[in-house]
């Protein structure tokens, strides 16, 4: 379904759409409070900019250079093409350590790669252990938001959700009951686990080592306690050096809440004794996207959810009427790279209206590229005869004064005239909950022409 | 110094009071400008729907009318935004790199070409800026709160000069109104949520008056609020920076 459709339905509930924004609101404005206290925050953007484009620019080296010292460390690195290979690969670990039970803390990528439903069709047992990635796991639902899965959710649905799975009491959606039941659940799990999948958000080249960032400390929860852990990261979360990190944690917080900081920033170096520590490096479409020059920017991104929290159209629409593992702005840049017509709305859910490019801390051109993105569908996916007809004629008459003239006397002499009935009628999309502006009698060219000859005459 | 005057194709039909009171205004401050006939659209609707290439008709023309001009003035940021920002579609000739170079929208003009900040008008009530979105974050005829920097804002330096106005602060000053040109139909229901919160922004901080620089946003509020009835008027800035009550 396209994002329009989604999101009118969305939208039926005004109510739920308030909070949604206000709630999203709520953590952009925090996060505006916090880079405005930054001296410097403009360039700290500039560098992370720069380091992530020096980063692409030298990809492999970099890769080899990080897979060649994870090594040293004692860290076993496999490498995998797509979402497949990447299930595999993760599969085969748990098999040869016998692992049937796994915590996982949040990770985007193994949302893309479907990792979960691909292990539980072997019996094992994932859970995720970010409370709010918990619960959308319990809904049976993707995440809604990047950094806040469960934003779409309130309080009483939890309170349901945790009733019919955890076997709570009804609390009236008290936040502090609901999150300790949260956590006694979730600590049985981490005892229970045989091993622990965590994401990765900065991987440096230069030690091999990798750092995950989480509010909850649930990534340390699992890699702590399982005898095993695999991180799974997407080719593009190396960056060259040690420190280089200052710059992206700086960044990454502010962007995503507000925060100074993350509240655990965990460096994982090599395997404790008598673990072991693996790390999957997946491409999955991300050289393809690396090899088209509009939107390489795009690998830029560190995942902070910031562009979705300022998008006034992600905020009213709420994260799965764009039907893609990564919502919002920056999603809707990515997801047509990797399948064009099923993503072919997403580059037209935006006004363009540039705020999502401004509050990047990694300044990717948001806004231009979807802007680029709709040139390259209108060519390539079918579009509805009427949009692509009508696009023709407007052309056609823009090209030639004398017909705007002709076509402009007609709409105006239309909107005075005809009933409001016909005008706002179904096809008109503008006329369900908008007036049209009345036709006035004479345009400004004719006024103008008028004048000039009243001059003449003077 | 030769102006020549680009009148947006939807404010030339649907808005002609736009254009006089742009043209007024430039004439009251002794500019020497000139209405070229022959003038269309930038191109804007059609290559923002995904149809660049449908648009170098009415690209060319507007190169042709506007090729000999020192500068090129619109009561539009928007269409001024995608002269300088999407232009590159037609061969860059030099005629088409100097209007690009020197097209403005019409506050940035007022206030940084001709350097003046009192226009001489008068408008007594209560004033609620909209920012529209290509000229605040494209032309950057003012700063935007996700970027930390000095604040500023062309449209209200001239508003503060302006006799008997009261500027009316909002919460979300710089949130895009949901218009976004064919955006206003293909995504009618977020649209219209977004056109709503953002009058409901303007009436709960007492504005009677909404302006912007771009017609475009003006039309769909004007659109929510006639169909609403709310207790709101819709202009343009050429409109109050040309007016004297």
């Amino acid at each position: 379904m396209s994002h329009s459709k989604l999101a009118s339905i969305f939208n039926k509930d005004e109510k739920r759409v308030d909070w949604h924004d206000k709630a999203l609101w709520f953590v952009r404005h925090k996060r505006d409070l916090s880079v405005h206290q930054v001296k410097g925050w403009e360039e700290l953007r500039n560098l992370g900019h720069g380091i992530k484009a020096h980063m692409l620019s030298n990809l492999d080296s970099y890769l080899i250079e990080f897979e060649e010292n994870a090594i040293k460390n004692g860290v076993e690195v496999h490498w995998a093409a797509n979402g497949e290979e990447h299930n595999q690969i993760v599969h085969k670990i748990l098999k040869e350590n016998n692992a049937k039970k796994v915590v996982k803390s949040k990770s985007m990528l193994t949302e893309e790669c479907h990792l979960n439903p691909f292990l539980e069709a072997d019996g094992i047992e994932v859970i995720d252990t970010d409370l709010g990635e918990r619960i959308v796991q319990l809904a049976k639902e993707p995440p809604s938001h990047i950094v806040l899965p469960a934003i779409h959710k309130n309080k009483h649905e939890v309170d349901e959700l945790f009733q019919e799975h955890l076997g709570t009491k009804p609390c009236d959606g008290d936040p502090q009951y609901l999150t300790r039941e949260a956590r006694k659940h979730l600590r049985e799990k981490f005892i229970e686990a045989d091993a622990a999948i965590t994401g990765v958000n900065f991987a440096i080249a230069e030690t091999g080592g990798f750092v995950v960032c989480t509010n909850e400390g649930n990534a340390d929860m699992g890699a702590h306690l399982a005898p095993v852990h695999i991180a799974c990261m997407g080719v593009e979360k190396i960056i060259p050096k040690q420190e280089h990190l200052g710059v992206f944690l700086r960044l990454l917080a502010r962007s995503a809440t507000g925060q100074p900081i993350t509240t655990y920033s965990s460096h994982f170096n090599k395997p404790r004794k008598g673990a072991k520590m693996h790390i999957v490096i997946v491409d999955n479409g991300r050289s393809e996207q690396l090899s088209r020059p509009d939107f390489r920017a795009s690998l830029h991104c560190i995942r902070c959810g910031a562009c979705m929290n300022t998008c006034p159209i992600y905020r009213r629409s709420g994260g799965h009427s764009y039907d893609a593992t990564i919502p919002g702005p920056i999603g809707s840049i990515l997801s047509p790279g990797k399948d064009l017509t099923k993503h072919s709305s997403l580059p037209f859910a935006s006004t363009l209206c540039g705020s999502c490019s401004d509050v990047c801390p990694v300044k990717i051109d948001i806004h231009s590229q979807l802007y680029k993105w709709r040139q390259i569908i209108t060519k390539e996916t079918p579009q509805p005869f009427i949009k692509k007809k009508s696009m023709e004629i407007m052309g056609k008459i823009f090209a030639k004064p004398a017909q705007f003239e002709k076509v402009g006397k007609i709409a105006r002499w239309s909107l005075r005239n005809l009933p409001k009935s016909m005008i706002n009628s179904k096809p008109n999309a503008w006329g369900k909950a908008r007036d049209l502006p009345t036709g006035p009698k004479q345009s400004f060219d004719e006024w103008y022409n008028e004048r000039e000859n009243n001059k003449k005459k003077d | 110094m030769r102006v020549g005057l680009f009148i947006p194709c939807y404010i030339n039909q649907l808005y002609p009071q736009v254009g006089k009171a742009t043209l007024e205004l430039l004439e009251k401050l002794n500019v020497d400008v000139v209405y070229p006939s022959g003038q269309t659209c930038c191109g804007q609707p059609m290559a923002n729907s995904g149809y660049e290439y449908e648009s170098e008709g009415a690209c060319n023309n507007f190169v042709n009318n506007f090729k000999d001009f020192d500068y090129i003035v619109t009561p539009s940021g928007s269409c001024a935004y995608h002269v300088k920002k999407h232009y590159n579609i037609i061969p860059q000739t030099d005629a088409v790199t100097k209007v690009r170079n020197n097209v403005y929208e019409l506050c940035d003009f007022i206030l940084n070409v001709l350097k003046v900040k009192n226009v001489g008008a008068s408008f007594p009530y209560k004033v609620g800026v909209h920012k529209s979105c290509h000229g605040l974050r494209g032309l950057r005829l003012g700063s935007c709160s996700e970027v930390v920097g000095d604040s500023f804002s062309y449209i209200e330096s001239l508003l503060q000069e302006v006799k008997g106005t009261e500027l009316m602060p909002v919460k979300r000053s710089d949130e895009c109104c949901g218009f976004g040109g064919t955006f206003a139909v293909t995504e009618e229901a977020i649209s219209v949520k977004m056109g709503k919160d953002k009058i409901k922004d303007h009436l709960e901080s007492g504005v009677e008056v909404i302006t912007a620089t771009d017609t475009s946003c003006l039309m769909h509020l004007e659109g929510l609020v006639t169909r609403n009835n709310q207790p709101l008027k819709i202009l343009h800035i050429a409109e109050i920076l040309n007016s004297n009550y």
